[in-house]
Order: structure tokens, then sequence, then C-alpha cells
């Protein structure tokens, strides 16, 4: 992750809130929300070595599977609940937004948008699965078992009745405004329940 | 005899007396007692590096390094204990325990009671998990330790680390809680009665008081510890150990003839030697008994509610007795407090007993975690 998609998250997390990571990997993202906004976070990961690393930072971590669920978190326990760049990797894709949702009052998910246009390239003119910075695999060894684009996205929160808060989407250090569906790499939303106002 | 790379070396236990009288659980108290121990490392000048070590059902103070007495005697935690160990001896200051109530040489049932100059036996009260932390809490006075940097346990051990974090708030930094439950579940209790019930019926138990009469409920006490044995051992690590095979030479007989029965006879048979039958009694019963949830209606996060440590919580997926759920519980209740929590859950073949193996992920979380620890600056 580098520095503008920490901003990014960093800027929609709010001083001193509750945060739950999902998928948190080394836990550098919540190691720097801890130091700059002071948030009370823990992390959930599946991986003995993404554990380790979380506690070698002092980041407090549980290890757990996300497939399994969420179901010990109260409704609303924490102000935000992030999934980033893990969406992809995951079955059942309703259940843990579902679960984010009942659990956070704010959810952010991240995730490489496949309509980027080189990856279109890749599969419209070479006729070979998208490999890039983003998506870093080959089809044979690639964790993502979901392909989806920011306008996916979009339509996937509109016919559940998410609403969309904020959301950006960025091509490297760069925000792109213009055409995000094909000139964006990654795309970051910001999500709320409409029944929970 | 050289100790071996690693290890804390010769090590001679220490004794401390008390002579104001302990209030117990039970209503009781206990006039005077002595709590024996061993410590490694050194109390740095802030007297903030030390971490308290507690034992389980069977163990005792010597965690680490061999026994000044009886040198092939190797510290029950050995494994984790010691110079570049995950707990690490150069920086810390570990102090290894043994519980009132034990016969390891804190005071317990075979102590002479000074009232009657005889063994206590059946007279010695009964003993919880809090007059253990009590207990132990003494021992941090009198060897001037206000907050201790940690305080670390398995299973049983567990137990206690987790009951100082809400009776002694304060004098937590730290709590390492492995392989541990927030209480027994009615199987974990029906283990403990059966192996009760093998000693309470042995006709030599004489209702405790089998010391005088020169005799010790051998048999009850092996009964107890095979049973004990079977709940510490996975399925599949017994199936991968001992399997199904025979001698063939003892075939139509009740002798031992499936390994499992003669590891079990002979676990059975060290244990019956070393241990004391109302020792065992009393810890199981102490096991039993431990609930902290029990005073706040069953609410394991409001019972927690006091503490302000921070925990690393760890469990084994092969453990049967204590599982990764029960664990859970415990992490739930803290993630609902707002503590500061890590928990690992170590896939790991051997069952409750992984606690006290060499398994390198485990280590691995335990050493991070006092990294952080022995970096922190005592507040």
């Amino acid at each position: 992750m580098n520095r503008r998609e920490h901003s990014i998250i960093e800027g929609w997390v709010g001083r001193g809130n509750r945060v739950l990571d999902l998928g948190c990997g080394d836990g550098e993202l919540l190691g720097n929300l801890v130091a700059n906004r002071e948030v009370r976070g823990y992390g959930i990961d599946i991986a003995d070595d993404n554990v380790i690393a979380c506690v070698k930072r002092g980041v407090n971590v549980i290890q757990s599977d996300l497939e399994s669920g969420l179901a010990g978190f109260g409704d609303h326990s924490f102000d935000t609940v992030i999934l980033s760049q893990t969406l992809q990797q995951i079955h059942r894709v309703e259940t843990i937004i579902n679960e984010m949702l009942r659990v956070g009052r704010e959810v952010i998910v991240t995730f490489p948008n496949f309509a980027y246009w080189r990856h279109r390239v890749q599969l419209g003119v070479r006729g070979t699965m998208p490999v890039s910075k983003t998506l870093p695999y080959e089809w044979y060894n690639t964790p993502n078992v979901r392909m989806f684009t920011v306008r996916e996205f979009d339509r996937f929160c509109a016919a559940r009745g998410i609403t969309i808060v904020d959301r950006e989407v960025s091509s490297g250090e760069r925000k792109v405004t213009f055409a995000p569906n094909l000139l964006g790499q990654l795309a970051f939303y910001r999500i709320r329940n409409n029944r929970s106002g | 005899m050289t100790s071996s790379p690693g290890s804390v070396g010769i090590v001679q236990a220490q004794k401390m007396r008390f002579d104001e009288p302990l209030p117990l659980q039970c209503g009781r108290s206990i006039a005077g007692y002595e709590l024996v121990y061993e410590t490694y490392g050194t109390l740095n000048a802030e007297r903030s590096n030390a971490i308290l070590i507690c034992h389980a059902l069977n163990a005792s103070h010597h965690v680490a390094g061999q026994a000044s007495d009886v040198p092939e005697n190797i510290g029950w935690w050995d494994n984790m204990i010691g110079p570049g160990k995950p707990v690490d001896t150069n920086r810390f200051f570990v102090i290894g325990v043994n519980n009132l109530g034990s016969c390891f040489g804190s005071t317990g049932p075979t102590s002479i009671d000074p009232a009657t100059g005889a063994a206590y036996g059946a007279s010695f009260p009964l003993v919880t998990v809090e007059d253990w932390v009590d207990a132990q809490a003494r021992l941090a006075d009198g060897l001037g330790i206000e907050r201790f940097a940690a305080i670390m346990g398995g299973s049983l051990g567990g137990m206690q680390a987790l009951c100082w974090t809400f009776r002694y708030p304060e004098r937590v930094r730290h709590a390492l809680v492995i392989a541990a439950a927030p209480n027994l579940s009615a199987q974990n209790i029906a283990f403990n009665e059966v192996a009760r019930q093998a000693i309470l019926t042995d006709p030599e138990f004489f209702e405790g008081n089998f010391i005088a009469h020169g005799v010790k409920p051998i048999r009850g006490l092996r009964v107890a510890r095979m049973i004990g044995h079977i709940t510490y051992i996975s399925d599949e690590q017994m199936a991968e150990k001992f399997g199904r095979q025979t001698r063939p030479d003892t075939k139509f007989s009740f002798a031992p003839e499936f390994q499992i029965e003669s590891y079990l006879q002979y676990q059975a048979d060290k244990f019956s030697q070393y241990f004391d039958a109302n020792t065992y009694l009393r810890i199981t019963k102490a096991l039993d008994y431990f609930d902290p949830a029990l005073s706040t209606g069953g609410d394991l996060a409001r019972a927690l509610s006091a503490a302000t440590a921070k925990f690393l919580v760890i469990s084994f997926t092969t453990d049967w007795r204590f599982s990764p759920a029960r664990s859970r519980e415990i992490v739930q209740a803290l993630l609902d407090n707002g503590s500061d929590v890590s928990y690992a859950e170590i896939t790991a073949p051997h069952g409750h007993d992984a606690f006290l193996l060499d398994d390198p992920r485990y280590h691995a979380v335990v050493n991070a975690y006092l990294d952080r620890v022995a970096a922190e600056r005592a507040r």
C-alpha cells in the first residue's frame, strides 16, 4: 500500500475511533492509524506470519478466518470496519459486506479495479488474464476469486440500499476523477447502511 | 554436568515465610505459610522487568534450568524460558512460584500443621485460583515488585494470569493467557470428578488422612493421572504416537498390551510416586470453581472490566480440553471492553499439551510479544 492509499483511508477515520481492520496483513495500515489517528484498533488475519508481524509491530491482532464471519461482534461495536484489498479474495462477498455494515457504523472497502484499461487491453487484445501491479498474480496462482469493477460495486451498493458516503479512485499516487472505471487501478469506498442513518 | 545453551543453568529454590494470615475464598484462613519459588535473570533498578510464571495442575516453581539438588530435573517450561529464549532471562527477571496447597514445597496438605504437629492432610483448606493469586501478590510484595511487566501461564496457569488482571489490575502490565478457558465446561468438570472419585474411593485414602495411616492412595492417584493424560493429548496425536501398536507376548490377558496402555501406566506410576492426593483433589476443585463471570451473571466482559493490562491470548487447534472456542470467549470479552488484546490460534497436532512443547510459531508469537514488552518504557 502506498502513501496515497494510507492517506485516503486515514482521512476517512475519525480521531480516537474504534477500528476493525479485516485481513490486516502485517498491520502496517492499522499501525499508522494508531500512530496518526489515535484509534483503538484491532486487526483480523488468518496467516501465522501476519499475526506474528502484527504482534511485532505492537498492533492488536486476532487470528481468525474472515469467511467464518464476525458473529462474535456486537452491532455497531466499531466506528469503522476496514476491508483493504481483500474483498476480491472472499467467497461470500454479500455476507461479509452485510456483517461489516452490521458491526461498523461505517465501512471502508478497497479493491483493485478489474476494468482498468491496461487490464482491458490484456484480456481484450492479447487474450490473457490481466497481470499488473494491483493484480500481481497469474491465473493459476491468484488468490482472487471475485473479479469486479468500480461500476459493478456502485451497482452492488445501489441495489442493496447501501449509501456511498465517499468514493475515491486512484492510479498509482494519482487521484482519478475522469472515467474512473477505465483509468482507475484501485477503488476506495466509504459506505454505510441506509437503515442505520 | 554442563548446562545446555540457552539454559538458566543450575537453580536454587528459595522460600518465603508469611506470618500474616491469608483469608481464603472458602471462608477459612491460613495462619502462616511458606511459598517456594525460583528466580532467573536480574531485577532491574526500576523493578519493572519482572515476569511471573503461574503453574498448572501438576507443575511447580521449578520452571527453568536444572534443579540444584537433582540436576537432571529440568524445569517444566525450560524450552520457553532462558537466555535468548522467548521469555528471555537476559532482559527479564522471571519468577516461578509454587502455589499454596501444592506438594512441591509451598505449604500444603503434606506440610506440618503447627497447631497439631502433624501433617495437615484432610484438614488443609480448599484453595482457589483467587487465593493463589492473593498469595502470589504477597510474594511480589516480599520481592519488592509493585507491578509485573507480564504474568504468564498455560492452562490453569493461564487462569491465574487472567485472574491477576481483574484482581490486581494496577499490578499487571501484560497478561499472557495460554491454552486456558474462562471457566470449566461441564465435560471438564466431569473428567475432574472421575479423577477425584478414583482418589476418594481408594481404600488407602482414609478420608484424606492417609499420611497418619502411613499409606498413600496410589491406586486412586494412578487412575486420576491416566484420566488427566487422556485429556491432554489430541486423538490424532495419540493415534500417531501409539496407534494400535501391541506387545505380542501379553495377548489374551489384562497386562498392558497396547502401547497406549503401557504409556498411561508408566505416567501413572511416575505421578503417583511424587504427587499428593489431597493436593490433586484441591487443584481440580480450584479448576472447577474458577469462574470470574459468576459474580456478573455470566457476563465475562463485565467480570474483566477492571483489567487494564494488555493481553496475548493463545490457543491450539487440537486442544479439546480447553478448545480455541474457550480462548475466543476471553478474547471477545476483552474486545467488548476495548482492552488491548492479540490472539493467536496455533495450528498444532498435540492437543492441550502443545502449550508445553517447542512449536516454532507459538514461540515466535510469544517472542514477538515480549520483545514489545521489553521495549516499552515502564510507566
